[in-house]
């Protein structure tokens, strides 16, 4: 009798728990199909586009309709690739991208720590003003001023009337060079170390711009490469700017390039592989470097 | 007024290295203040004065005053007011697409399972890609026999040509760009979520609160000022459409895909009439100012009726 009647108890207690822990379950594995899911979304476009890069156009029409369009199968090889450096001076448009790219974001890194340092560690007249004008440009995006900038580099440096300044490494750096944004991120870094430290340098006997080089600096490398991968990534990417103030083929930027290569080029093979050639390297830096850039745009987000 | 209190406070060496300290500060400023005035602020007073000029790129004969000219022109253009369409409808329909989408990709990818950092990696693959190679890469992938009609096909369905069709070439503009920019916001959303103790959901949870009645009482809240944030980003790059457009449609067809900074660049630079494109600029600049300032009135609103 007994066992009877504590048997119908067990079970009341014991469904609802497994079929909770079951629904968990199913639950958890749903959701893990959605995350998988999602990754073909995002992923397979990007490897439809590498392994296109070493196919023949014919090959990859006819591997549209199935599971090979995502697969380096068939008839490979790298003639696409071989097929780039033929038809444009590629490395030299790479070479451009990564001067450009590589200058602003050294310059960046130096113009932009050395004013924020000024602003957040020196006392001076006019500070606070000069502070709320370079976080109010902030709302100004590039494209608003892109025009004006065009017509007032096109006048600079002589204002003659001679074409000045277009055309050149300097146009596609400089004016990119000092940037609101990372200013401010180095300047709420920098507000964050410890005011006991430059104090214990100026009783050593060091000057501002000495506690800047061997004491600031060196303790904001998070905020240094913080503000690289957030220069790099527009500079190695940047398209409207470079396709306005650039002519000569010499000086071309690889984003640029693919867009004069795609109107000369019919061969999607081709227009593939050079795609891949300029994505591989900036992906790789961020597959290497995950953490990093993933801290810089969660921190990006921290401004609100 | 600080330099002049620091000596009364201070000893007289103090007061030396201020003095000192404010030419060293000056110095440092000097290159980044140079080039922002020069890049930053010179551009944007050019703005406003070529605006009402005819100035031209590159011309021998000196630019005249002509008042309101261009603007008269522009609001008697019919390709303008169908940019300024566009550019709104890509607006309003991207920032929620975009910003709800990425709030979904985050919960899903938030907390600790296997391969979490797998995921966010994959999804935040495109963010790294230029837009100029995914619009290169989705022009075929939306060709007519491209391998999103061909996967409609197995479906049974007829795709459209969607680039070519003034009906589904915006869309797919919209599609392409979310796809492309979600996984950012992703992040941002993630660390906003990270933000939000877990005791509050422990809380809820002995509560007896189910899953959705925990999103909308704990996350939701809790990530107010993210949202601030991101509805924000997304709305001003938006506005900025220019990119995709050139690349995939040149504006096409039939002004279905033209937008402000598309028109920007089609008149001041290819047409090199700086006057005219400095006046879109303009109009462009006073609608991001608008957007930014509606959005802080609702945003700070929300704050005071807490």
């Amino acid at each position: 009798m007994t066992t009877q009647t504590a048997e119908p108890v067990a079970t009341r207690v014991a469904v609802p728990a497994t079929s909770k822990a079951a629904s968990d379950r199913i639950r958890s594995w749903g959701v893990m199909a959605a995350r998988i899911l999602l990754c073909g979304v995002f992923g397979l476009p990007l490897v439809f586009m590498m392994v296109s890069s070493f196919k023949p156009d014919q090959q990859i029409f006819g591997d549209l309709g199935s599971v090979n369009a995502f697969l380096p199968v068939g008839d490979i090889s790298l003639d696409n690739y071989l097929g780039v450096f033929d038809r444009v001076p590629f490395a030299q448009f790479i070479l451009n991208s990564v001067m450009v790219s590589v200058l602003t974001v050294i310059l960046g890194i130096l113009v932009n720590s050395m004013a924020a340092f000024a602003l957040s560690r020196i006392e001076f007249r006019g500070q606070k003003v000069i502070l709320s004008v370079i976080l109010a440009t902030l709302i100004v995006p590039f494209e608003t001023l892109a025009l004006p900038l065009l017509w007032w580099c096109n006048q600079l440096p002589y204002f003659d009337g001679s074409i000045g300044w277009l055309d050149t490494y300097a146009v596609q750096i400089v004016p990119f060079v000092a940037n609101a944004f990372s200013l401010y991120l180095f300047y709420q870094y920098f507000d964050s170390i410890p005011r006991e430290l430059d104090e214990a340098a100026r009783v050593d006997g060091a000057g501002w711009f000495r506690i800047y080089r061997s004491v600031i600096m060196p303790l904001s490398g998070p905020a240094i490469a913080t503000v690289a991968i957030l220069t790099f990534l527009p500079a190695w990417n940047s398209y409207l700017w470079p396709l306005m103030v650039v002519q000569t083929e010499s000086l071309r930027p690889a984003m640029v390039g693919i867009d004069y290569f795609k109107q000369m080029a019919t061969s999607w093979g081709q227009i593939m592989a050079y795609a891949s050639m300029i994505t591989i390297p900036v992906l790789a830096v961020f597959i290497a470097f995950q953490r990093s850039f993933i801290n810089s745009i969660a921190s990006s987000g921290v401004k609100g | 007024m600080t330099a002049l209190d620091k000596p009364l406070r201070a000893s007289a060496r103090s007061a030396r290295t201020s003095r000192r300290g404010t030419s060293v500060a000056l110095a440092m400023l000097t290159p980044a203040a140079l080039l922002m005035a020069v890049f930053l602020i010179v551009p944007i007073v050019l703005t406003f004065g070529l605006a009402f000029t005819n100035s031209r790129l590159i011309s021998p004969v000196p630019a005249k005053f002509v008042l309101f000219d261009n603007f008269f022109r522009l609001f008697g253009s019919d390709t303008f007011w169908h940019s300024l369409l566009n550019t709104v409808i890509f607006a309003v329909i991207i920032v929620p697409l975009q910003s709800g989408v990425a709030l979904g990709l985050a919960l899903l990818v938030n907390g600790k399972f296997r391969g979490t950092n797998f995921f966010r990696t994959v999804y935040f693959l495109p963010v790294v890609t230029s837009m100029v190679v995914v619009s290169m890469l989705w022009m075929f992938l939306y060709q007519q026999d491209g391998l999103i009609n061909v996967l409609l096909a197995k479906v049974g369905i007829t795709g459209p040509d969607w680039l070519g069709d003034p009906r589904t070439a915006l869309f797919a503009i919209i599609v392409m760009s979310t796809w492309q920019g979600v996984g950012f916001h992703m992040i941002v959303w993630l660390s906003g979520l990270q933000t939000i103790p877990a005791e509050l959901y422990e809380a809820a949870a002995i509560d007896g609160a189910n899953k959705w009645q925990q999103f909308a009482n704990v996350t939701w809240p809790g990530l107010r000022s993210t949202r601030t944030l991101i509805l924000i980003t997304i709305t001003i790059s938006a506005f900025a459409l220019f990119t995709q457009v050139n690349i995939m449609t040149q504006g096409g067809p039939l002004d279905a895909t033209s937008t402000i900074v598309f028109q920007a660049v089609r008149t001041g630079f290819q047409q090199q009439q700086t006057g005219y494109a400095s006046a879109i600029s303009l109009v462009f600049f006073v609608l991001v100012l608008l957007v930014n300032l509606v959005q802080r009135y609702l945003t700070r609103d929300k704050e005071v009726s807490r």
